[in-house]
């Protein structure tokens, strides 16, 4: 298990320079300065702007710079928002995404989870169907249409849940984190399906049914384990969709996060504010892979063996 | 004896019959017939929209503003005065269009990249799936922001950063293909016959992965089509004043307590699309009897 944990952190190092090195240069490549709406600045304000933001230097030696600010965990500066750094912006805007993220993704493992087990317990009937239509509607419905949808039933015409916000009301927590569940527990389900009926028809189920244990130990003590692998396993790749939807979910919902400070600093071409949000979110987004993976071997006893128990 | 002969016949015949097999067992299935004829009655829409559209695509009305459905504009206007019909229409082009030619360019990239990897073998497919593994591991939703943000918000890239996103589960498809099908006689038989890998992988190779490929390509649509409107949406998709079904669900979003119908239609046409996308690639998977692709 250490192993394949150690392989895998390995294999996430190069991902994560890569990341750091395309954003860079894609960033400098870019066409405008930061300074260029600003027309008549004073050479001398231009020059020491620059020494400042160190577009002084050859671009090699800004990429070195730049590393050994990232090592040191430093973002560098806002070139928006001046004496603010990169790292204050992120620290603002980081806690209520998290939390919204959090909140989307218990959405999506409970509702998607319940809705796949449930399903898959009577295949091809009513219970089958009704969920997995409820689901496909789910993924065919874009996070930044469902939400207004959302809004304009709930928030306007039934005026049950607030319209936007984020901890200002009680319940404006509602509707984002649900928006932004939504479609993965759609995705979840459909998995949580699939793979708890491959399960099912193994011979250990058989077994367990053999020995008299009740339907319901069976699923509980037995399948499911197996049965959500492919769901865990899905965590990783769910959790990087999850933070692009919080760009829309934010915006539509007018949240201060991490998401909505990205696209403005995409529409303000705050470059260094972009350059870290990308390195600090493709970090996370690496990282958080990496458990997914690591978790789902854990639950695979098949990929324990191969590597040893630790 | 006559068993035998039987069943040869019988292989025989579902040798050539592949494809009306498929047909067939699509046939049955009427959510997938249903999404069949969505998408070729939208896509009929799309390519005669010139002629269909009930106004001109730039024609306002500013004194109208925004209207709900009526005799004159069956989807009601915009607050510019314009036909949400018609803006719809020429919407619905470029966000098929950006579907396709996006999926297209991911299939062709996708496909050669497996192909190669999957017939060469041994170094040369470590190296390349190597690639393919980190690539994976990049988050691609926010590079392709980043992508439109630094390079303008240009269609064509939109094409091309689209396309070059989704081609690797295509390439892991057709590689595993390809790995499976080189151990066959019949490619053996083609190696001894002293024909050219490039005509191998052609000829023999890539016909017979077009099962998986095919229900890939329909499943890869609908997610190059959200990946479009959700730019869009932010504003870093399609630029005005081309118009996208994703743009006009953001201006709907935007004005939907005073004029739902803008939210709503739009919405329900991309809906609509999505869905009839989905029920085919999941209806082609049942009938081609391919496992293990999409989700």
């Amino acid at each position: 298990m250490w192993r394949f944990i150690g392989g895998r952190l390995l294999q996430a190092i190069p991902v994560i320079l890569a990341v750091i090195t395309v954003t860079f240069f894609l960033v400098r490549v870019a066409p405008g300065g930061p300074f260029d709406s600003e027309k008549a600045v004073i050479p001398e304000v231009k020059a020491a702007l620059e020494a400042q933001y160190r577009l002084d230097l050859p671009l090699g030696q800004q990429y070195l710079a730049y590393l050994r600010d990232l090592a040191a965990g430093e973002l560098g500066p806002s070139f928006k928002y001046p004496g603010r750094s990169v790292n204050e912006l992120i620290a603002a805007g980081l806690p209520a995404t998290a939390e919204l993220g959090a909140y989307a993704l218990l959405v999506a493992v409970l509702l998607g989870g319940l809705a796949g087990v449930i399903a898959s317990l009577k295949p091809n009937s009513a219970q089958d169907y009704i969920p997995m239509s409820v689901a496909m509607i789910g993924i065919c419905m874009p996070t930044f249409l469902l939400g207004p949808l959302l809004v304009l039933v709930f928030g306007i015409h039934l005026e049950w849940l607030p319209v936007s916000g984020w901890g200002d009301i009680p319940g404006d927590k509602l509707l984002p984190s649900l928006t932004l569940g939504a479609a993965y527990a759609a995705y979840i389900a459909r998995l949580g399906r699939a793979g708890m009926l491959e399960v099912m028809s193994q011979d250990y189920i058989r077994t367990a049914r053999a020995k008299g244990l009740p339907e319901w130990q069976v699923v509980t003590r037995h399948a499911l384990r197996g049965g959500l692998i492919p769901v865990v396993a899905f965590l990783g790749p769910a959790f990087a969709g999850l933070l692009a939807g919080s760009f829309v979910v934010e915006t539509i919902f007018q949240i201060p996060g991490l998401g909505r400070f990205y696209v403005q600093a995409a529409f303000n071409r705050d470059y260094t504010m972009i350059l870290g949000t990308t390195v600090f979110l493709s970090t996370l987004i690496v990282l958080f892979n990496l458990l997914s993976d690591i978790l789902a071997a854990w639950l695979n006893p098949r990929l324990r063996a191969q590597y040893g128990e630790a | 004896m006559t068993t035998d002969a039987h069943s040869e016949v019988l292989t025989a015949e579902q040798g050539t019959s592949l494809w009306k097999d498929a047909w067939r067992r699509l046939r049955k299935n009427r959510l997938a017939l249903f999404g069949l004829w969505v998408l070729l009655l939208f896509v009929i829409i799309a390519l005669l929209t010139p002629w269909l559209a009930p106004y001109a695509h730039d024609a306002q009305n500013l004194d109208m503003g925004a209207t709900p459905p009526s005799a004159a504009h069956w989807l009601g206007t915009d607050i510019f005065g314009r036909d949400l019909l018609t803006q719809i229409m020429y919407g619905g082009r470029i966000s098929l269009a950006v579907g396709f030619v996006a999926t297209a360019v991911a299939l062709v990239i996708g496909v050669t990249w497996g192909a190669v990897a999957g017939y060469v073998g041994g170094r040369v497919d470590a190296v390349m799936m190597r690639l393919v593994d980190i690539l994976y591991a990049l988050p691609f939703m926010i590079f392709i922001v980043l992508l439109m943000v630094v390079f303008g918000r240009n269609l064509l890239l939109l094409f091309l950063a689209i396309g070059a996103v989704e081609w690797l589960t295509m390439a892991r498809i057709m590689r595993g293909q390809v790995q499976s099908l080189r151990q066959q006689e019949f490619v053996e038989a083609a190696i001894s016959l002293g024909l050219s890998p490039a005509t191998i992988v052609r000829r023999h190779l890539v016909p017979n992965a077009l099962g998986p490929i095919i229900v890939y390509t329909t499943l890869t649509i609908p997610s190059v089509m959200l990946l479009e409107a959700f730019l869009s949406f932010l504003g870093l998709g399609v630029q005005p004043p081309a118009t996208s079904w994703g743009l006009l669900i953001s201006y709907g979003a935007e004005t939907m307590e005073e004029y739902p119908w803008l939210l709503i239609f739009p919405g329900a046409a991309l809906t609509l699309t999505l869905f009839a996308l989905n029920f085919l690639g999941d209806g082609l998977r049942d009938a081609l009897d391919v496992r293990g692709s999409g989700d």
